[in-house]
């Protein structure tokens, strides 16, 4: 964990600076990133030494911004990579598979990586406070890690979020502010308090120490196919980071000559209700125009992305495309995903897994190709969505014959019911 | 008529320490021009060398972002705040 093998550049100008927590270039406000000394990380790191390691996300250490002699207390990520045929028989893929992030330690979420690496520099910053503005799972995650690492949290979110994120989030004991607003707002606000005190904001001040923790869903996903790349890769899309720094990963490990080059689609997916990077995308726009977020995908809902244009590039560059979907799919997708793979993933996934069977619908992902999609969260956390899908049963008495009578009642009002194989949200997503 | 500037943390050492700035420009041409004449230093801060507004610089009028308004032909109004703010992603997801 040399210190000397990374720091921060300006992602347009191209200056330099010494790690610090600082999030954007004073001389022309783009963002700054973190870069690596690759040839001397190319001497250093191996398949075989990562294989090595115990399978979390702190395998592939020389590839993220850690402090020196940093050791991290908790088995954040390696989540399973599952092959998934009766999804693909249903939305029409031969070669599926799903990065499972709903299983993601400590909060069900692939935010628990980027929160991980962001409070390992939060620590060697000096920070006693660590804060964020979140649509949820980031809330959970930081409140949670924050706890476990003995930093104070002080979580920003926009009021109307969803009731399990905000309770995941009190229970770790965090300082939660609820603001009248939409995340943008939130955001901006966020912004605003960084420059004023000395907290450790993980998606603002730390926000390029942060944003490379997301680099870990790519090595997994190359290491769990054999140390290749797939075909395709499709990622849910809010503030446009998480596939910036997927493709980050995989042109890494080309570089380190760690798994054959190739070329790999980029596929973003948004809700339509907040659709800008997507919209963009199919308007052969460089420009991203900011919406006002209106989805069930409330993970998602981020108006104004401020990665937006390099996924925008990322996307286009690789040949990808991006799609959107509506709230009503995005339900079908969540249910699909579940009845098909027996996987329970939140709003956002509901709206890759949707968003996957219309680009295969228009050929733009092919069966025959490799195709991972990226679920970044659990179902548990945005059940208010599905909150008239299924009834509740009328109980019955533990005899046989109810349970007799009850199927034949059942048998006669659900004609699929004894048939089954194919239930009727088929046709809904 | 007046509207008030708001200079974020970071740039105020190129305004000698002023936090804020109150001045009287209809739109965000005479922003820009006011605070060029007043902050030399920070004119290549918040445009490019074509003269337009840095890309992941953010401006909010009161609570909105001015794209919302029609940027650059928004007219202010008497009392409108404006904040100038990069653009940070993230957090959410």
């Amino acid at each position: 964990m040399e210190t000397s093998t990374y720091h921060l550049r300006c992602r347009e100008c191209g200056k330099t600076w010494a790690n610090q927590p600082r999030s954007y270039c004073e001389d022309c406000f783009s963002p700054l990133e973190i870069t690596y000394d690759y040839d001397s990380l190319r001497t250093q790191v191996s398949r075989e030494l990562f294989a090595s390691r115990a399978p979390n996300i702190w395998r592939y250490r020389e590839l993220l911004p850690l402090p020196a002699g940093y050791q991290p207390s908790l088995p954040v990520g390696y989540t399973p990579l599952v092959s998934a045929p009766r999804l693909g028989d249903r939305i029409g893929s031969r070669r599926l598979f799903v990065k499972n992030d709903a299983v993601c330690l400590p909060t069900l979420s692939f935010k628990d990586r980027v929160v991980a690496v962001a409070l390992a520099n939060a620590r060697s910053f000096g920070f006693d406070t660590v804060a964020c503005s979140s649509t949820g799972n980031l809330a959970n995650s930081v409140a949670a890690q924050a706890a476990r690492e003995g930093f104070k949290a002080w979580i920003f979110i926009p009021s109307d979020l969803e009731p399990a994120k905000i309770l995941g989030t009190q229970v770790f004991g965090a300082e939660l502010v609820r603001i009248n607003g939409s995340y943008d707002h939130v955001n901006r606000l966020c912004s605003q308090i960084a420059d004023e005190r000395s907290w450790g904001f993980v998606n603002v001040n730390l926000r390029p120490y942060y944003a490379e923790g997301s680099k870990t869903v790519g090595y997994e996903i190359a290491e769990q196919l054999g140390w290749r790349l797939p075909d395709n890769v499709v990622v849910p899309m809010a503030g446009g980071s998480l596939i910036t720094k997927i493709k980050k990963a995989f042109d890494e490990l080309i570089l380190l000559g760690l798994v054959d080059p190739k070329p790999v689609k980029f596929f973003g997916a948004q809700a339509t209700g907040c659709s800008p990077i997507s919209t963009a995308i199919k308007q052969y726009s460089s420009e991203i125009e900011p919406q006002r977020p209106k989805t069930i995908a409330r993970s998602l809902a981020i108006g104004n992305p401020a990665d937006g244009p390099y996924a925008l590039q990322a996307i286009t560059k690789s040949g990808g495309w991006a799609e959107d979907i509506s709230d009503h799919d995005v339900v079908g997708g969540i249910q699909l995903l579940a009845e098909s793979e027996g996987i329970f993933t939140e709003t956002a996934g509901g709206v890759t897994v949707g968003t996957a069977r219309k680009l295969i619908h228009q050929d733009r992902i092919l069966p025959d190709e490799t195709t991972v999609l990226c679920i970044t969260g659990n179902g548990l956390k945005t059940t208010d969505v599905l909150a008239d899908k299924y009834q509740a049963e009328v109980p019955i008495a533990p005899k046989l014959a109810e349970f007799e009578a009850y199927l034949a009642t059942k048998a006669a009002s659900l004609p699929v019911f004894a048939a089954a194989p194919d239930s009727p949200t088929a046709a809904v997503a | 008529m007046s509207i008030t500037i708001e200079i974020p943390t970071p740039l105020r050492r190129l305004t000698a320490g002023t936090p804020r700035v109150v001045c009287t420009a209809g739109n965000l041409n005479d922003l820009f021009s006011e605070l060029d004449r007043q902050f030399p230093d920070l004119k290549p801060h918040l445009r490019d060398e074509a003269g337009e507004t840095r890309r992941f610089l953010n401006i909010y009028v009161n609570e909105e972002d001015i794209r919302f308004l029609g940027g650059a032909s928004y007219s202010f109004r008497d009392g409108d705040e404006v904040l100038l703010v990069p653009s940070i992603a993230g957090g959410s997801q």
